[in-house]
């Protein structure tokens, strides 16, 4: 009898002091940070590329003598594609391994889920998807793109270059999906398009069975105006959707699919022969010919020991991210999360489309944005590509957004500026 | 009457067990808010909250045991009263956020605003007050519990089926809380949350408060299972777990057993939930996810069925190593949790606790294992831990 | 007007320069404009070489479809570039004729977008209509239907007059009475043309008369308008047949991705978490198998599922043996506790996979004969899900004879239905165990080869199937495999009708509160195995 309640007390003992204690021993001598992407589960097919990229930044400034003279030390962890670990691993990391930045999260619901983390314990968050849009956190540096940086380029491809006069907004049903289509659909309204010529459809996470579906985008584009489709379908449905257009022989001539979630590594996975032609809007494609570029692939093959490893926007992200990071620490002189808070707006840092992208004072940054065509190799052929475009973390779009704006500057530093209201704190009523 | 009722239950071990438990309701919120970080015995903020959620997981799994171990019922649907229960408190802590959302709208949540919502829905109302969203997180999980529940055990449905359809009601809910037509923030679910009875929930203070309210809540559901399962009730309960025929023909209605048991389950189940949202800062459809279910199985095995206590070892001892392990070795710690679940159920078929126990009787334990093992009969009734 | 000027101006040119050589120059020239022009500029410039009818042209106009087609950086020339490695063979476009040799770097790539590959593909149906071989006039008759235009109107007679081939004088009647919609045509001819347009059917048929409808003459509206309606009642009648098809479609995945379920679960006991991942195990033997194929010898690309399912089989088979041998086997009598060892194997296997091949998807082809569609009346048939259902009925098939006529089955039969007795038989339970749990496995692995066709090859393949293979089994009644067969037709079908209406998420949820209620009605599935035993 007593031995196992000294059991099951030792055990929670053990396991208390564990996690107490673990922390506590970390060298002073290098800068950690902290890579928050899933390596397992549902998302680890696509988060498990970024933490090989933060690994290999890191490597790669180590080289050149690390920041700060100190080496740079990541902390990788498996969040495991669940939410509430996300939330949990983030507080460890900042809490317990006192790292100075994290790099992670792809799904927005991660990052809502680490959000209050951050901004409790004070922490840096670097996220590099692409996202819906409608958020700013003082601790959080959104280098993905925003709507106004990937989907209203890409419906303006459409409407200017394909004549598309009908549109089916297919996507996922989960917030960003739903986000994007609400601001596509006011943005088609205020070009004219007729509501019923915009047909919203969304599917669940992981649908695979796409007959039905297909044939009702089919249906939609017999109505002799021209019609495309705007993809917001995520990442995992994908290749069934693009299987099942093949088979039904939509070809990209007829009906083009634009996905804002099919990049280099999504169709590294898919015979890519029947889908010449469709299309995808990113702010980096693996074949932008720039010199940023050719180095980037060429240390990432290096890295991987692969010369397949496709890159993709959301490396590039990462890349941006973590360059801004390093120059703000060297300029700030600490990794003071308020210091380099104050410094990371306003850098500028070589982007891989040739340019230079600069971290705006909400927090997103500017970057061009670029319409490809998908080749039978598995790459994009980049047929459009813009200026710089400043991301917008409120759309003017939507009715409840259109009048805030944010700025972490001092001193306003404030998320949800209200321009119509002139104060802080949202629409207010 | 009531608290003679509820002690006549205890005996040794679970007595030693609500000792430990109520020890740490105290002194880890004591040790967190009084003594000094750089104190050796300072428990940090993170480490209570993370031991608050493993005692969350600990509560779910003893609900699950009072069905599991002393009724026969295996559900794999368990994991969706713990989520409901926390979409109760969920709601009930966005309705607290008021204006301080990022649209400043003082009554709809901001997942409602962007998606152009311009009333709260009707099942929203009545969750700005605490005793309201409370009832819920006990009547919402145990009303479905109810309903299933009365459905399937009148029309007799056992076994392997029931565990099928539980899978298949967790499963039906994922998808529904992941529509964001359900009103419920979708994948995102319902995040961001301020304050809970106007203590914000950031504070060190609240979160030692929910630490201790854990613990308690454990320790008083732990009074009322064991109270259940040793009385005259829980006599015939463990009948209905071994011989379920026999039980009905002794003219003991079944299926209301069955179906007393399940809700009460159920509504441990609520309460784990709505513990674990304010301490983690996120619901969302994830918590449905029929995977997740099937975990609270195992920390039930592991930690050993039948015994009250095991689950309550198990559930923080798989918990904490998930932890450990997703930290320790990011690219192979799947390896380590699978691998430690096929060596539980090979080495210690009782669990944790079921083993230690019944190490005296292992002789015996190992004769009934080979004679199960030579009359291998699939359907076979659930067979005790001990 | 201005058009029309330009035209006879063209014409009278190539007429009075003698046509062949002035041509080829022409077209040189418009060909090394196409270096430098942006996408609207070289789509005119297409549309122009179109009208020189030059036949000569059309090797050059596929290349820049298919972007063969490059610059020459030194003197911006532009030439068709072929060949792999560093250095490509060039053509001259307009010849036809070899131009020598340049490495790669010296070369800029001619970039297409849809608008222009719409306007190649027209000028090549207008260009190829004459061509010698039959198929190549049917495509060119195709692409003329998918981009009408007045002006191949005479193209499309002249082609007509010469055409022998009944099949493709079809297509080419309805390409004309395509073209002939926006022509400048007598509105008698226009309305014998929405007739075959109406007989043609289906929804490009619909496209088109609605494209013509909004500049058609008052008078031909009325005509058009009842062709429109005329097909659509047709095709609602199909429509149904349709969810039929995509119901037993859906129905056949189901029931291939459970029938190993059933084995293992069904007849064995073992509440078998790890089958999903069997499944997955499949897919990357089919992926293995193609990579193989693929380095080593590419002729065979055609047989590469033929090839991947023994492997599939004898690999997956292998894990089973491996796992029934070295886990399950010790916990046969308490069947709920295999759940737990089978979901810790599945993480492992997961995680194994995901270690060797990597997190993301890989790439498994579709042979040629398992791509692309066909029409069966108004119904639309894509042949690898008419494969799909063929094979997963062959499996059935064939596991159904496997257990009644054979003496494995007959031993695996006794085995299940009494133990005791079958081993005072001389039957050897342990292997009988062991190999039916292969057995159940290796059909997952064929199951995992087939999914391949249609899903992604990840590691997450299995997780996505095993609930709806559990609800197959469960729902057609555990131990029965007519059952599953059953179970698994009539939810694809449901699922398939329920779909169009309340969307795919409800749909789904619907049927899963159906099988919950079902099982209320009938708790041991659809087809319950008899027995006197009051406690099963």
């Amino acid at each position: 009898m007593s031995l196992k309640i000294k059991l099951s007390g030792a055990l929670l003992a053990a396991a208390m002091s564990a996690t107490a204690l673990s922390g506590a021993f970390a060298a002073e001598d290098t800068i950690k940070i902290g890579v928050l992407h899933s390596l397992s589960g549902t998302m680890a097919i696509s988060e498990t590329t970024l933490k090989d990229a933060v690994l290999m930044l890191v490597e790669e400034q180590n080289k050149k003598g690390g920041v700060l003279g100190k080496k740079l030390e990541a902390v990788v962890v498996d969040p495991a594609s669940d939410w509430p670990l996300f939330a949990e691993k983030a507080r460890d990391l900042i809490a317990k391994d006192k790292v100075s930045a994290v790099f992670g999260c792809w799904t927005s619901s991660s990052r809502k889920s680490v959000l209050p983390v951050f901004e409790e314990l004070n922490s840096i968050l670097f996220y590099p998807v692409q996202y819906e849009g409608e958020e700013s956190s003082r601790n959080i540096f959104y280098t993905g793109a925003a709507p106004n940086q990937q989907a209203i380029p890409a419906v303006d491809y459409l409407l200017e270059e394909e004549g598309v006069k009908r549109f089916v907004l297919e996507g996922t049903d989960y917030v960003y999906p739903r986000t994007t289509n609400k601001i596509l659909e006011a943005y088609l309204i205020s070009k004219g398009i007729p509501k019923e010529d915009i047909l919203i459809n969304y599917t669940p996470f992981g649908f695979s069975d796409w007959q039905t579906e297909v044939a009702k985008i089919k249906e939609f584009g017999s109505a002799g105006k021209k019609a495309a489709v705007v993809s917001t379908v995520n990442g995992d449905a994908n290749v069934p959707f693009y299987k099942e257009l093949g088979n039904q022989g939509i070809k990209a001539t007829d009906i083009p699919v634009v996905a804002f979630s099919v990049g280099e590594e999504e169709l590294a996975g898919l015979d890519t022969k029947p889908l010449v032609g469709h299309l995808a809007a990113w702010n980096y494609f693996q074949s932008v010919e720039a010199d940023a570029n050719a180095e980037f692939i060429k240390t990432w093959h290096a890295y991987t020991k692969n010369d397949k490893r496709v890159t993709n926007d959301p490396m590039e992200a990462t890349f941006i991210g973590f360059n801004a990071w390093v120059k703000a620490v060297e300029a700030a002189g600490t990794t003071e999360t308020d210091k380099v808070l104050d410094s990371l707006i306003g850098v500028s840092v070589p982007n891989l489309s040739g340019g230079y992208s600069t971290v705006m004072p909400n927090h997103h940054i500017t970057k061009p944005v670029l319409i490809g065509e998908i080749q039978e190799d598995g790459q994009f052929s980049i047929v459009k590509q813009t200026a710089q475009v400043v991301g917008d973390e409120w759309s003017d779009f939507l009715p409840d957004s259109k009048d805030l704006i944010s700025d972490w500057r001092a001193p306003m530093s404030c998320g949800n500026f209200n321009v119509a209201a002139g104060k802080c704190g949202g629409k207010g009523k | 009457m009531i608290t003679q009722f509820l002690l006549k239950g205890a005996d040794r071990r679970i007595t030693i067990m609500l000792a430990v438990l109520l020890a740490l309701a105290v002194l880890v919120p004591a040790s967190n808010l009084l003594l000094s970080p750089e104190n050796p015995l300072h428990v940090p903020t993170y480490a209570m909250s993370l031991f608050g959620k493993y005692l969350c997981y600990a509560l779910l799994a003893l609900a699950l045991d009072l069905v599991w171990g002393y009724c026969g019922i295996l559900s794999l649907g368990h994991g969706a009263f713990f989520a409901l229960g926390g979409y109760a408190m969920g709601m009930y802590l966005m309705r607290q956020i008021g204006p301080r959302g990022v649209y400043g709208d003082p009554i709809l949540p901001d997942f409602m605003v962007f998606l152009n919502w311009k009333e709260l829905p009707w099942f929203w109302h009545g969750f700005d007050m605490f005793w309201f969203a409370m009832l819920m997180v006990l009547l919402v999980p145990g009303l479905l519990a109810f309903v299933f529940g009365w459905f399937a055990f009148r029309s007799r449905v056992n076994g392997v089926y029931l565990s099928i359809i539980t899978q298949a009601m967790t499963y039906a809910l994922l998808l529904a809380f992941f529509r964001n037509d359900m009103g419920f923030g979708g994948n995102n679910g319902l995040t961001d949350f301020k304050d809970i009875l106007g203590f914000s929930v950031q504070a060190d203070g609240t979160r030692a408060a929910l630490f201790a309210a854990t613990a308690f809540f454990l320790a008083l559901c732990l009074l009322i299972a064991s109270a259940i399962v040793s009385s005259k009730f829980g006599k015939v309960l463990v009948g209905v777990r071994d011989a379920e025929s026999r039980v009905r023909f002794l003219g003991y209605r079944v299926e209301h057993v069955k179906l007393f048991t399940f809700v009460v389950s159920a509504m441990m189940a609520g309460i784990a939930g709505a513990l674990f949202v304010p301490q983690v800062g996120i619901i969302n459809p994830g918590e449905f996810a029929p995977g997740n279910s099937i975990e609270v199985v195992i920390w039930t095995a592991v930690g050993g069925r039948g015994t009250l206590i095991g689950p309550i070892i198990g559930a923080v001892a798989v918990a904490f190593g998930k932890s450990m392990f997703t930290s320790a070795f990011p690219e192979v710690w799947l390896f380590a949790l699978g691998g430690l679940f096929v060596a539980v159920t090979l080495f210690l078929p009782k669990g944790i606790v079921g083993t230690i126990s019944g190490y005296v009787s292992a002789r015996k334990a190992i004769k009934a294992s080979k004679d199960a093992e030579a009359g291998v009969d699939v359907d076979k009734p659930i067979q005790p831990a001990e | 007007m201005l058009k029309l000027l330009f035209k006879t101006w063209f014409l009278c040119l190539a007429l009075a320069f003698g046509g062949q050589a002035f041509a080829q120059t022409a077209s040189s020239d418009l060909f090394n404009q196409l270096g430098k022009a942006n996408f609207a500029d070289a789509e005119k410039i297409v549309v122009e070489l179109a009208k020189s009818g030059d036949t000569k042209i059309v090797p050059a106009l596929e290349a820049l479809g298919a972007g063969d087609l490059y610059l020459r950086k030194e003197d911006g020339k532009v030439f068709v570039a072929k060949g792999s490695g560093a250095t490509l063979t060039l053509t001259d476009p307009a010849s036809g004729e070899a131009a020598g040799e340049a490495p790669k770097g010296a070369l800029t790539k001619i970039k297409v977008n849809n608008t222009l590959r719409r306007a190649i593909n027209s000028a090549l149906g207008g260009l190829t209509l004459m061509s010698p071989d039959k198929a190549t006039r049917l495509s060119a008759a195709q692409a003329v239907i998918k981009s009408p235009s007045g002006e191949m109107l005479a193209l499309l007679e002249t082609a007509l007059a010469a055409e022998s081939d009944a099949g493709v004088r079809k297509v080419m009647e309805e390409a004309r009475a395509v073209s002939l919609m926006s022509s400048d045509r007598p509105l008698e001819d226009k309305k014998t043309a929405i007739q075959t347009i109406r007989e043609i059917g289906g929804r490009d048929a619909i496209g088109i008369l609605r494209a013509a409808l909004p500049a058609a003459d008052a008078s031909l509206k009325p005509d058009i308008e009842k062709a429109i309606t005329g097909i659509e009642d047709s095709l609602k009648l199909w429509d149904m047949g349709q969810n039929v098809v995509y119901g037993l479609s859906l129905g056949s995945v189901l029931l291939l991705a459970a029938i190993g379920l059933a084995i293992t679960f069904g007849v064995m006991g073992v509440i078998n978490m790890a089958h999903g991942e069997m499944v997955m195990i499949g897919a990357y033997s089919t992926f293995i198998v193609q990579d193989v194929i693929r380095t080593h010898a590419p002729g065979l690309f055609d047989w590469s599922l033929a090839i991947a399912l023994p492997v599939a089989f004898v690999i997956t088979g292998a894990v089973g043996f491996a796992i029934e041998r070295g886990v399950i086997r010790f916990l046969y009598g308490r069947p709920l506790e295999t759940l737990l060892a089978t979901w810790g194997i599945s993480l492992i296997l997961q995680q194994t996979v995901r270690s060797i091949f990597g997190p993301t998807n890989r790439e498994v082809g579709n042979p040629s004969w398992m791509s692309g569609s066909f029409q069966l009346g108004g119904l639309a048939i894509t042949s690898n899900r008419l494969w799909i259902i063929a094979f997963s009925m062959a499996v059935f098939l064939a596991l159904l004879v496997l257990l009644k006529r054979s003496s494995f089955g007959l031993m695996m039969r006794a085995v299940t239905q009494n133990r005791r007795m079958a081993s005072s038989m001389g039957i050897r339970t342990p292997w009988v165990d062991a190999f039916t749990f292969a057995l159940g496995s290796g059909i997952a692995g064929l199951a995992g080869v087939a999914l391949s066709q249609i899903d992604n090859v990840s590691p997450n393949l299995g997780q996505s199937y095993i609930i709806d293979s559990f609800m197959v089994v469960v729902f057609g009644g555990v131990g029965n495999l007519w059952g599953t067969l059953v179970g698994a037709l009539s939810l694809g079908i449901l699922n398939k009708f329920l779909e169009p209406y309340v969307g795919a998420v409800l749909g789904k949820i619907l049927v899963l509160v159906l099988i919950i209620l079902f099982i209320q009605k009938r708790p041991r599935g659809l087809f319950a195995l008899k027995g006197r035993a009051v406690e099963s």
